[in-house]
């Protein structure tokens, strides 16, 4: 790993002036957004509240240290003076500064309460953290669907230019409507994240086993961009949030059309499959839900993700390969996978049995959605 | 020289032993403080070269030197490395050389744990070091270590990590009861509490506050422990547990550490203040009195560093309130560092520059700290580097600052010679120049919205990010030149009278320079 490290710091030297990006300079990106909410513009209103009396406080308080420092040198003030202590200064600077914090915990507290509003919204989404995407399910339509980054790893690894919304752009955002008041239940699956869409001032974390929410009302049509906050594991970084404020009617379509795809997957479960159709499909369930970990040569990562290249599992034993994604393994960052569709499930383990010469040194055998609609049969 | 004389007559006075043996078998104080001050220093370049890695990462967008497995793993090390091997082991060894001085002792009070509670400390963080080459790397998942991310999640490696805090723990146990011992039972006569050197009193207060959360550490790492190994579910929301406790048990611990790493400084600030103000510190029952509510109130405001988790609105308010309350004593104890300024006799020699330095920059991390207490703003602030900028502002500036002037302060002591003013000054303004181009943009980094511990970051970020990279570089390589000075005293120089500054007050002045192997075996009178 060192050696490694130091073979890529002379490498980086290297390509520094190459690959100097074609970055648009942004030295003005120093405060925070005032948002799209009236509560995000009152969180800001409060952050630069305080900001400018920490400000008045450390003018007054270093007027008089550097003033000091300037007009109390050796060399002018040979001799110091010899107090100590001054009782009435002690009490005023005791109190004036605690008045000065009533002040700031009045509107604080204020809008505090606003904030800790959980009644039901006009549109409820459950949003559930994963690592390292976010899953949305809206209640009331029963619509769901994962959000994965969608930046290619060209641009990550600065082979190709970066674009405009590099690390801040989903396959599929979050639509909801505007002006309607939206809930969002937070929870996560595996470890714990923290959704956070700063125009909304809205930061609440993700956390196996607790729901939280979190409710906004967005003024403006638009697309706002967020963020995960809580060490997640290696692609922390990696699982933007993408939200999309549209008109009612719009959102009113965007349901629809999100139902017709949901029931056209549900009749491909029905379906005869080929090898080479499940694998295709597979290839790209596996690019998004297993490579963070198994790798895209089936790999791993010694000592912490297992190879699927190889194993014995994967090679011979179907049953045990099913058991596996849905119920995950104890103890081990693999998490029941049982939430994907039974496409999704049977061709990504039909795609890791015929890649990677599986194919060749294993069974071979495939698995069919209807593989997976039998392992959900409840057994007797 | 007098110490052969001194064997004639008394056979309790004999000079140290020769060789490695001296280091390995020692129980004296100066010895002890020589050996933590060293060990903390060569963590402080390790924990250095990581945050250097770290930051030539984070120059430009995009990952071009390590992956983000690796980046996790560094910011953890650098976290825990910084702390309980740059920061607290500095403090503790500053307490072993100064506190038996500073109150007429001869020793410390328990010289045998003295040396145990030094000795096991390489070997806990040769076992953290050592994970970085075990299979699945080392620890990745911060240092704060936050369950199921470290438990459930963690790689192999967490054992040897709990298994190393541990022993941290068990070391700062000991050093604390043995400062704790020693203030109690060993000051001069005459020498009532409220006459100790402030120094001695904010270790005091650290000791207490050590004792008080170093066994919580240890619980939450042990229940870790018991989940990753025998089957229990603390922390596994699935079997039951909590993974929001964890981190109610770890801030427990977690905010009065914070104040650990803080209340030395206070003390040590303090002394250079009034010693080159050549005037006595104002408000010294008011010093006294802050150190003991900071002290306190450190224990009721751990959960704002958990406003996101989702507690109830009455305990969102309650932590905002409290938390808010640290301000006052906080102002006090600067206030009273300017008034002792004020109307002083001021030179500027290195410990005051660097002092100066603290005052300003540390008042500034309180801002953001302030900043940071108000709830519905921390939402917004929670995670980003606003965080990293603010307790990088307390403790760069601010502990390590304290530090690097208490050993310019008092190195003439302990080495018998003078440091060279010149090269002081200078590594002073590299270091206060790289300090702020580090971590001042980090605030506009923060407010605009860049999360922490991220390999990699969007577009608006890569500006800011490249200015605080330069200076981390800045900073990082005028700390080797720190080490030059540091060695370049020791080896020799002009020679240190006993007192000095002219403007010192404490016994540990009225000692020869450098400060015989022992001191004070019949207590001075004090006043």
């Amino acid at each position: 790993m060192l050696s490694n490290l130091i073979n890529k710091l002379t490498g980086f030297l290297l390509t520094i002036s190459l690959f100097s990006n074609p970055v648009k300079a942004d030295w003005f990106a120093l405060n925070m957004t005032e948002g799209a909410t009236a509560i995000s513009q009152e969180v800001f209103n409060l952050h630069m509240l305080i900001f400018w009396i920490c400000v008045a406080i450390g003018v007054v308080v270093f007027s008089v240290m550097f003033y000091s420092m300037f007009a109390h040198t050796k060399k002018k003030n040979p001799v110091a003076a010899t107090f100590h202590e001054s009782t009435k200064v002690e009490i005023a600077w005791t109190v004036i500064p605690f008045l000065i914090l009533i002040a700031m915990a009045v509107p604080a507290s204020k809008t505090l309460t606003k904030m800790y509003d959980d009644t039901a919204g006009d549109v409820n989404i459950q949003v559930t953290g994963f690592q390292w995407k976010w899953q949305y399910r809206y209640l009331e339509d029963g619509v769901s669907f994962f959000s994965n980054l969608s930046t290619d790893m060209d641009e990550i690894y600065n082979l190709v230019p970066k674009g405009e919304n590099y690390l801040q752009e989903v396959d599929e955002a979050v639509v909801i409507p505007v002006g309607k008041k939206v809930r969002f239940l937070i929870t996560a699956n595996d470890v714990i994240h923290s959704w956070w869409v700063p125009a909304f001032a809205i930061k609440q974390d993700a956390i196996p086993g607790f729901v939280n929410t979190a409710w906004t009302k967005v003024d403006q049509v638009g697309t706002y961009r967020g963020k995960c906050t809580e060490l997640c594991g290696k692609n922390h970084g990696f699982m933007p949030i993408v939200v999309k404020v549209v008109e009612q009617d719009e959102y009113d379509l965007w349901v629809s059309d999100k139902k017709d795809a949901a029931f056209k997957l549900a009749e491909l479960t029905e379906k005869e499959w080929t090898t080479a159709e499940l694998v295709e499909r597979g290839e790209a369930v596996y690019a998004t839900n297993c490579v963070a970990c198994h790798q895209t040569n089936g790999q791993g990562i010694p000592g912490i993700f297992p190879a699927l290249a190889g194993s014995d599992i994967v090679l011979n034993d179907k049953a045990k390969n099913i058991e596996i994604l849905m119920e995950g393994v104890q103890g081990a960052a693999m998490n029941s996978f049982d939430y994907l569709s039974e496409v999704e499930l049977a061709s990504v383990i039909t795609y890791t049995r015929q890649s990677w010469g599986n194919a060749k040194d294993g069974d071979g055998e495939i698995v069919s959605p209807k593989d997976i609609v039998d392992y959900k049969k409840p057994k007797i | 020289m007098s110490a052969v004389i001194e064997n004639h007559h008394d056979d309790h006075h004999h000079g140290p032993a020769k060789g490695l043996t001296r280091w390995l078998y020692t129980t004296n104080h100066k010895d002890i403080g020589t050996l933590y001050l060293w060990f903390s220093f060569a963590m402080f370049l390790i924990g250095g070269a990581m945050a250097m890695i770290i930051r030539a990462e984070l120059f430009q967008p995009g990952m071009q030197i390590v992956e983000p497995e690796f980046y996790n793993q560094m910011i953890t090390l650098h976290g825990l490395i910084m702390i309980f091997g740059g920061v607290m082991p500095a403090f503790v060894g500053l307490a072993n050389w100064l506190v038996p001085m500073m109150i007429g002792a001869p020793d410390m009070a328990l010289p045998r744990m003295n040396n145990l509670s030094f000795w096991i400390l390489p070997f806990a963080f040769f076992i953290l070091l050592s994970s970085l080459f075990m299979e699945g790397g080392a620890p990745n998942f911060g240092w704060t270590f936050y369950a199921p991310l470290s438990t459930t999640y963690a790689p192999p490696s967490v054992t040897f990590f709990i298994f190393s805090v541990h022993i941290m723990g068990a070391s700062s146990i000991m050093g604390a009861i043995n400062v704790i011992v020693t203030i109690m039972n060993m000051r001069a006569p005459g020498m009532d509490l409220m006459k100790m050197p402030l120094f001695v009193w904010s270790w005091l207060i650290t000791a207490y506050l050590l004792i008080a959360v170093m066994p919580v550490l240890a619980g939450a790492v042990t229940m870790m422990l018991m989940d990753i190994h025998f089957g229990t579910s603390f922390f596994n929301a699935a079997g039951g547990g909590d993974p929001v406790l964890f981190q109610h048990i770890f801030w427990f611990f977690g905010h009065p550490e914070v104040y650990i790493m803080i209340l030395p400084a206070f003390g040590i600030v303090s002394h250079i203040i009034e010693t080159f103000s050549r005037k006595q510190l104002f408000g010294y029952s008011s010093m006294v009195w802050a150190m003991l509510s900071i002290a306190i109130l450190s224990f009721v405001v751990w959960a704002h560093h958990m406003f996101t988790v989702g507690m109830p609105l009455a305990a969102e308010l309650f932590f905002m309130w409290a938390t808010m309350l640290i301000a006052v004593p906080t102002g006090v104890k600067v206030f009273n560092w300017i008034a002792t300024m004020f109307r002083g006799s001021i030179t500027f020699e290195t410990p005051m520059l660097f002092a100066c330095a603290f005052v300003v920059l540390f008042t500034l991390g309180g801002f953001s700290g302030l900043m940071l207490a108000i709830t519905p703003a921390d939402f917004q602030y929670h995670d980003t580097y606003f965080v990293v900028a603010h307790f990088h502002y307390v403790l760069v500036p601010g502990a390590i600052f304290s530090i690097m002037a208490a050993v310019y302060y008092w190195i003439p002591k302990w080495s018998g010679n003078m440091y060279d003013e010149r090269l002081g000054k200078l590594h002073f303004w590299l270091s206060f120049i790289g300090v702020n181009v580090t971590f001042f943009p980090q605030h506009f980094i923060g407010l605009a919205g860049m999360p922490r511990r991220y390999p990699d970051y969007a577009l608006q970020f890569a500006d800011w990010n490249m200015v605080s990279t330069v200076g981390a570089f800045l900073f990082g390589f005028s700390q080797v030149f720190f080490l030059f000075i540091v060695i370049k005293t020791v080896m020799g120089g002009k020679k240190a009278t006993d007192q000095v500054w002219e403007g010192a007050r404490g016994l540990e002045w009225t000692v020869a320079s450098p400060a015989p192997y022992h001191t004070f075996g019949t207590p001075p009178k004090v006043d």
